[in-house]
């Protein structure tokens, strides 16, 4: 009988300790419940530049390359079957780069607040010595393989890791090429997003480079020019041709315009606030100096050119447009004609032959914004060397306001449309290319403009392309943030599971940070 | 005749014990065997909790009764959109009681009883797609209850005593979706109090009208209990004024709700007794979880519950087999108070049926081995949590849920 006891008082308590975990009817987490349907996972590589690699705020580090397009692709695979993805991650979440110790890129980009009022302030580059060494990095090829910089041609030119320290990193041979080493992967799967640089390049320099339409030999090209489609195009097919060869499929993604990227839309062409006590006050004498080169302008046939400051409303900026003719001489001639002193009316003459106020439709560049109406010192070094006193050389050199906005901080319209009609020229190579060889197609420029005019709605807010504070673009202005990438892989799979009848789940892009608040401890 | 008995065991073993919130009812081996059932039950000192009116009705001058559980309940979560998935891993909680009643005189009895009616322990995995509103709770009452009870007459009798509370809460959460570090670490918040203490009351009553039919009434108040003081300690956040989240204490409030029972007892065949009880727990005091962080510039959290008040429908089965065994088995329907929307993943809980069984081993007059077993089982649900918002919008936390608890426990009762 006590045994019996034993039995059954164990038996109770055997029962307490078996395991007897909650169980889904159909669980997430088990094989079956998503499908790549005829895609193939098990190996995917992604191919292309900064936007592949995980770049943002204007950096190459840990956490951004965690939230790459590609890597959160591969952990929503993954629960699909997918397989392993690797990434040539940096050694820190600082994000410069040594290139035999020597720092070749700066750190990361974060944003400052101001320690009194708690107001967020600027964005500052993050202190600290980084400790990526490229010529120590581990060799590829690696899963991702985003090298941040690259156009459509070097992913094909032998040797570029020698041009381009984020390929150096991990190139498994000084002579390879990006998409040989992507290609020796055997991908089963592949996304390729390059073209960008081929026109931002030129279009973050403010248009400083030439627009190398019908020039087809790329060797020639400087780092600011706009790829002629051209070699565009042969680039472009050339890698679709060797990424498809063994591969179930694949994703190509296009070029978004740069009106769509707060680079280029976050400072207004008419900053110049009357309000503002550094500018405002001395609006009146600044009209009273310009009347007479206004004058001119008007003698010369070219009023358009008059500046004039409002002492009521925003003004747009002085900047200097190459596509003007230059009427240096002739207004030299006719301010001396007007009494002014040659020297002074030289310098004039020089300064304004080029200059108009800015309008609407050109696009101050993101970096423009830490130098209006600030001195420029290059130019004033130069007008004291030309004998101006001081006092009077520093009133000339005021960026945006007395000195016309150099070329670099301005997107004309004419460079605005010479981009244009470089990125509509890659777009059509990739939509057709993406027809001709079945592949899946994602129209980010279409996109992308949603972000940037309408927002997209995600659970709790707005993903909007506002600099900074809209979630989608980092602190440089032209890289998602980790929301904006989410947003980006949404947008593939979605694609993908149209494409290949899969069923990959979407991430929840409210779950994905935006830019990084932090101030430097020693501040 | 040992394998029949064996067998009578599990086929009396029908339903089940928890209750809603965090609310742990497995306050006796012998009442929860019977679905938890007790307030018109004359059995133990157990009545210490159920019903303080029983005491004076126990046949031995003497009752001390005490026993604990092994709790092992777990949640699973995933959300087929995104294919986010997470278990919880939670230490086994192990509630326990402890009860004591005299018998003064005929009329007049005392008791006291220890015993542990609230608390939560959630543990998921950090950082997990929940992990803003609850990286694991663990949330501990003790009740210590002076109880007196009177018969008024032969069929009627009252109880009651007051009840003071030591409590303690740690609780820990990210402070949001994507705050993190520079390396990545999210930022997150634990707060922890303990020491934490109140009083309440209970009062019950008695009514036997017959020899056979025992009808029973019991009310527990509610109990807030006032964290003061407590610390919170920040980790993982930015060099920012943007994020001034720094280590400072906090105060906060957390309800334990008042509870009503009534419920009877029938004894049948001589051998038999059925005992069924109603239990409204008055949950609706559970509004929000605020925590007012003593540093001004730090906001203080907000985290609605909106609970409602629930019921649960317990029934329970007795049966003296032999001198030796008493048999029992028991079910219970267990409402949860969490109403559409505010489905939080810290105290997980929809309905759920328990179904229990148990039984006492006689190993001598004054000596018994009581054992119970609960399992409560909870259908897959689809809920979210509408109380967590970012920049003043809702973010809804949606998901399937599935929970699984059981709890084996052993007790010993001595008489004289």
């Amino acid at each position: 009988m006590k045994k019996s006891i034993y039995i059954l008082i164990g038996g109770l308590l055997t029962l307490g300790f078996v395991s007897c975990e909650p169980e889904f009817d159909n669980p997430v987490d088990e094989g079956g419940f998503y499908t790549t349907g005829d895609a193939d996972m098990s190996n995917f590589v992604a191919v292309g530049n900064s936007l592949t690699a995980g770049f943002a705020d204007n950096a190459l580090y840990i956490t951004g390359q965690e939230n790459s397009f590609p890597n959160i692709l591969a952990q929503q695979f993954a629960l699909a079957g997918g397989g392993d993805f690797t990434q040539p991650l940096m050694a820190d979440n600082l994000g410069g780069l040594l290139l035999n110790g020597t720092q070749v890129a700066q750190n990361r980009l974060v944003l400052e607040a101001d320690p009194m009022t708690g107001e967020p302030l600027t964005p500052i580059i993050l202190e600290g010595n980084p400790t990526t060494e490229v010529t120590t990095s581990p060799t590829g090829p690696f899963n991702n393989m985003g090298v941040p910089g690259a156009k459509s041609f070097h992913l094909v030119t032998p040797g570029y890791s020698t041009l381009n320290p984020y390929f150096g990193r991990f190139a498994t041979s000084a002579s390879t090429t990006v998409i040989a080493d992507a290609v020796s992967l055997n991908p089963s799967f592949f996304t390729l997003w390059i073209g960008n640089n081929d026109i931002l390049s030129f279009a973050t320099s403010g248009g400083i480079g030439v627009d190398q339409i019908g020039n087809l030999d790329p060797s020639t090209y400087g780092p600011n020019d706009i790829t002629d489609p051209n070699v565009f195009a042969a680039a472009y097919s050339q890698q679709v041709d060797a990424l498809k060869a063994g591969a179930s499929g694949g994703v190509l993604i296009n070029i978004p315009d740069v009106t769509s990227i707060p680079f280029f839309t976050t400072v207004p062409f008419a900053p110049l606030s009357p309000l503002d006590p550094n500018f405002g006050p001395q609006i009146p004498e600044l009209n009273a100096q310009f009347g007479l080169l206004n004058q001119a302008f008007a003698f010369l046939g070219v009023p358009e050119r008059s500046i004039i400051f409002s002492t009521t409303g925003a003004s747009a900026v002085v900047v200097h447009d190459e596509s003007l003719p230059n009427l240096a001489a002739e207004l030299t001639q006719v301010l001396i004609g007007g009494g002014l002193d040659k020297a002074t009316a030289t310098i004039f003459g020089l300064q304004y032959g080029q200059a108009r106020q800015a309008t609407s439709d050109d696009l101050l560049v993101l970096t423009s914004s830490s130098v209006i109406g600030t001195v420029n010192n290059d130019r004033l070094a130069e007008l004291i060397g030309f004998g101006v006193p001081e006092a009077q050389a520093a009133q000339l050199a005021i960026n945006g306001i007395t000195f016309p906005l150099t070329d670099q901080f301005v997107l004309l319209p004419s460079e605005q449309a010479a981009v244009a009609t470089a990125t509509a020229a890659y777009n059509a190579t990739i939509s057709s290319l993406a027809a001709a060889n079945g592949l899946g197609y994602v129209d980010a420029r279409r996109y992308l403009r949603d972000v940037a005019t309408s927002g997209v709605a995600y659970d709790s807010g707005l993903l909007t392309s506002v600099f900074a504070t809209g979630g989608a673009f980092s602190l440089d202005g032209v890289h998602p943030t980790p929301r904006g990438y989410a947003y980006t892989a949404n947008l593939i799979i979605d694609e993908i599971n149209k494409t290949y009848n899969a069923t990959i789940p979407k991430v929840n892009i409210g779950n994905y940070g935006t830019i990084t608040v932090a101030n430097n401890v020693n501040n | 005749m040992k394998k029949l008995l064996f067998l009578s065991v599990f086929a009396l073993a029908t339903a089940v014990t928890y209750a809603g919130g965090y609310r742990v009812s497995l306050q006796g081996n012998k009442s929860l065997a019977m679905g938890h059932t007790g307030v018109a039950v004359v059995n133990s000192s157990e009545s210490v909790f159920f019903n303080p009116a029983g005491l004076v009705y126990l046949e031995n001058k003497l009752s001390i009764t005490g026993g604990a559980f092994g709790v092992f309940s777990d949640v699973a979560y995933q959300n087929t959109a995104t294919g986010a998935s997470a278990q919880t891993d939670s230490p086994v909680g192990t509630p326990f009681y402890l009860y004591g009643s005299y018998q003064a005189t005929d009329w007049l009895a005392f008791g006291i009883g220890v015993y542990t009616p609230y608390g939560s322990t959630v543990e998921y995995e950090d950082d997990w797609a929940g992990s803003h509103l609850v990286n694991n709770i663990d949330l501990q009452a003790i009740f210590v209850q002076p109880t007196v009870s009177f018969k008024l007459s032969e069929y009627f009798s009252v109880g009651g005593g007051p009840i003071y509370v030591n409590g303690s809460v740690n609780f820990n959460r990210n402070l949001n979706r994507t705050l993190t570090d520079l390396d990545g670490n999210r930022s997150e918040v634990t707060v922890d109090a303990t020491g934490v203490t109140n009083w309440g009351w209970t009062v019950g009553a008695m009514f036997k009208p017959t020899e056979n039919l025992t009808i029973g009434a019991n009310y527990r108040s509610e109990i807030i209990l006032d964290a003061e003081d407590g610390d919170a300690d920040f980790e993982n956040v930015p060099n920012s004024p943007l994020t001034p989240f720094a280590d400072t204490s906090f105060d906060a409030s957390l309800p334990l709700p008042a509870e009503m029972t009534v419920g009877l007892a029938y004894e049948f065949c001589d051998k038999w007794l059925f005992a069924f009880d109603y239990n409204r727990t008055f949950w609706d005091v559970y509004e929000s979880l605020d925590i007012d962080f003593e540093n001004p510039v730090i906001p203080d959290s907000f985290n609605p519950r909106n609970y409602k008040n629930a019921s649960t429908y317990r029934f329970g089965l007795q049966y003296d087999a032999t001198k030796m065994f008493t048999l029992r088995a028991g079910y219970y329907f267990d409402e949860s108070p969490v109403t559409e929307g505010f489905f939080s993943p810290e105290t997980p809980r929809n309905d759920s049926n328990g179904y229990t069984a148990g039984l006492t081993v006689n190993i001598s007059d004054n000596l018994q081995i009581d054992a119970s077993f609960l399992y409560l089982h909870f259908k897959e649900v689809d809920a979210s949590y509408e109380g967590y918002t970012e920049n003043g919008q809702v973010a809804p936390f949606e998901g399937t849920y599935k929970s699984s608890a059981f709890a084996p426990g052993l007790g010993v009762t001595y008489k004289m």
